[in-house]
């Protein structure tokens, strides 16, 4: 390919369109009473989790899960959709392995929720609505796994192997209306849409949402236009990609290849196309079916869901504070700057500052050491700011030492190498390697009175009112007790020594 | 006025993998349009004040309490398949790569 995304975005609009699926976290699935992998739930092995209605036995009849419509008002309310006053599931009617009913109970006409948006926050703190068009659910499907075509295990032929544990797992898909005028910051706006997705989905506690494990899913559509007033050019989905990384490349590499399409005088095809990781490219799968032949009908096994409006205020009134409603408050209580908490966010050092402040650290103590000389650290062993083998709580009772004065900041890196290093915590540190600043005034004067007997030139012109040479002596006191003293302390012990 | 011809009958059967015969064919395109037709005289009767049926039941949220029950033994699962390994289903790839 020789177009880049650069030179692309030079010549066409990009509209963006996305599907984010969210496996639900309820404890069951959605229309029987196995238990959730999504939930909680480890299975001992394939298709441990299955009953007659995850394996679409006939005769077997589904029931909802009220929890999962719960989870799904929640998830509508946050993202500021109205919710039906009337809704049903509908069957989406296709053939493969990993659906034994031949179909998947999903909504269709009549979503659960509908238009909303979402306010996404870039990097450097530019704010994009993304306008939902709607929120639905539905059942996940089985897992296929492929087996390669040369074993010849089966018959002879290449086949696949299918597990049904994740059949049936709730999920809840938002849907987003065409996303425009976000031109060449179109791979970052995808990319930061489902984050701030991801971190909605948590704080709802609605799903783990671990895009690792698939509880997270996104399905991006890209379409090019020659201008902004061009109509809506010929879209490719691109399916499952799952990582937020991954969104971003897929972007780029769908922006280049249709703008070499198009520069070449061809058409885009409307299909659906696989992400390959290790490339960074993305290839075409099966060419997308029009939604008329999956013959969705109303599904005659489920009466219609009506949430009545006392239950969706209830609902509305349990909401948590949402992510961006709380990084305004912290930012507001810690009064960081904007680039200062914008840093903090990025580096996904919020919830590590918040508990050490309610570990009793000041917020500018708090980002001083997340930020400063644990970020360092973590840049070091190349591994996330969570993952140290430091809690918040034990950086608040560092500071706590600095604070009470038993600790300098330099002798408080030391004691925080002991805290990485497995020694403990910092009290036990401190103790350990005998730390603490020397505050008895004792044992300091024997090191100054050692230290001007062992200097006694100096000592003479200090005491003769040159104070040039302090520094000298107050160095050699500092060094012979491994920095433990106050400097201060020592400067005002040895005047007194000279003039006393 | 004939609304199901042969090729929507092929069309449908092809998207429900029904094999049929162009006898069955050209039968069934008779006997849906029937029904079709029958429908749509429903339709003329039903005013604007009637709303679409999808369920003769007047209920609604029928829901089920969030409590996990018993799941199905999977041997006797997987003996109901023609084939398994590896305690998953085995099946003929019918698509390719898609998954």
């Amino acid at each position: 390919m020789t177009v880049t995304f650069e030179d692309a975005i030079t010549r066409y609009d990009p509209v963006l369109g996305i599907e984010v699926h969210v496996e639900l976290g309820t404890r069951t699935k959605m229309f029987d009473d196995a238990p959730s992998p999504a939930g909680g739930t480890e299975p001992e092995g394939a298709n441990e989790l299955v009953t007659p209605v995850s394996l679409g036995l006939p005769g077997a009849l589904p029931v909802v899960n009220g929890a999962a419509v719960e989870h799904a008002i929640r998830i509508g309310l946050a993202l500021g959709c109205q919710i039906a006053e009337t809704c049903r599931f509908a069957r989406k009617n296709y053939f493969y392995p990993d659906i034994p009913k031949n179909f998947q109970t999903s909504q269709y006409d009549e979503p659960i929720a509908f238009d909303g948006h979402l306010d996404v926050e870039l990097s450097d703190g530019t704010v994009v609505r993304v306008e939902i068009e709607r929120a639905h659910m539905e059942e996940d499907a089985g897992k296929n796994t492929h087996v390669g075509g040369a074993d010849g295990r089966i018959h002879g032929a290449s086949h696949s192997l299918v597990d049904y544990n994740r059949a049936g797992v709730p999920l809840v898909e938002i849907v987003t209306k065409p996303i425009t005028g976000v031109g060449e910051r179109a791979p970052e706006v995808a990319r930061a849409y489902v984050q701030t997705l991801r971190d909605i989905f948590r704080a709802l506690g609605v799903s783990e949402a671990r895009m690792e494990r698939g509880n997270v899913r996104a399905d991006i559509n890209v379409s090019l236009r020659p201008s902004p007033d061009a109509p809506l050019g010929t879209r490719t989905e691109t399916k499952n990609v799952n990582s937020f990384r991954s969104i971003e490349r897929a972007v780029r590499f769908e922006v280049a290849r249709q703008a070499e399409v198009l520069d070449g005088g061809g058409t885009v095809v409307q299909e659906t196309r696989h992400f390959h990781e290790d490339t960074g490219t993305t290839s075409p799968g099966r060419v997308k079916s029009d939604a008329e032949d999956y013959r969705y009908f109303p599904e005659p096994d489920l009466v219609p869901i009506a949430p009545s409006r006392e239950w969706v205020e209830e609902i509305r009134a349990s909401l948590p504070e949402l992510p961006a409603a709380r990084r305004r408050r912290l930012q507001a209580e810690w009064g960081y700057a904007d680039a200062e908490m914008r840093d903090v966010v990025n580096a996904g050092a919020l919830d590590l500052i918040e508990a050490t402040v309610a570990a009793g650290a000041s917020p500018a103590a708090a980002r001083k050491w997340w930020m400063g000389e644990l970020a360092r650290t973590a840049k070091a062993q190349e591994v996330a700011l969570e993952e140290l083998p430091v809690t918040p709580a034990a950086i608040g009772e560092l500071q706590a030492l600095v604070d009470s004065g038993r600790i300098n900041d330099k002798l408080a890196r030391q004691v925080l190498e002991g805290v990485l290093a497995g020694e403990g915590s910092p009290e036990e540190v401190v103790t350990a390697r005998g730390l603490e600043i020397v505050s008895d005034d004792g044992p300091l004067l024997e090191v100054i009175d050692a230290t001007l007997a062992a200097q006694p030139d100096i000592a003479e012109k200090i005491r003769g009112g040159n104070l040039g040479p302090m520094g000298v002596i107050i160095g050699a006191v500092m060094k012979a007790t491994r920095g433990q003293a106050d400097a201060g302390r020592v400067r005002e012990l040895v005047m007194e020594r000279v003039q006393g | 006025m004939s609304t199901i011809d042969s090729a929507e009958v092929v069309r449908l059967a092809g998207l429900a993998r029904i094999d049929l015969t162009e006898d069955e064919v050209t039968r069934l395109a008779g006997e849906l349009d029937v029904i079709v037709q029958a429908v749509a005289t429903v339709s003329e009767v039903a005013g604007p004040g009637v709303p679409a049926t999808s369920h003769p039941i007047p209920l609604t949220n029928v829901f089920r309490d969030d409590v996990p029950g018993e799941t199905l033994d999977r041997d006797e699962v997987l003996s109901q398949a023609p084939e398994a390994e590896d305690g998953k289903f085995a099946v003929p790839q019918i698509l390719g790569e898609d998954a």
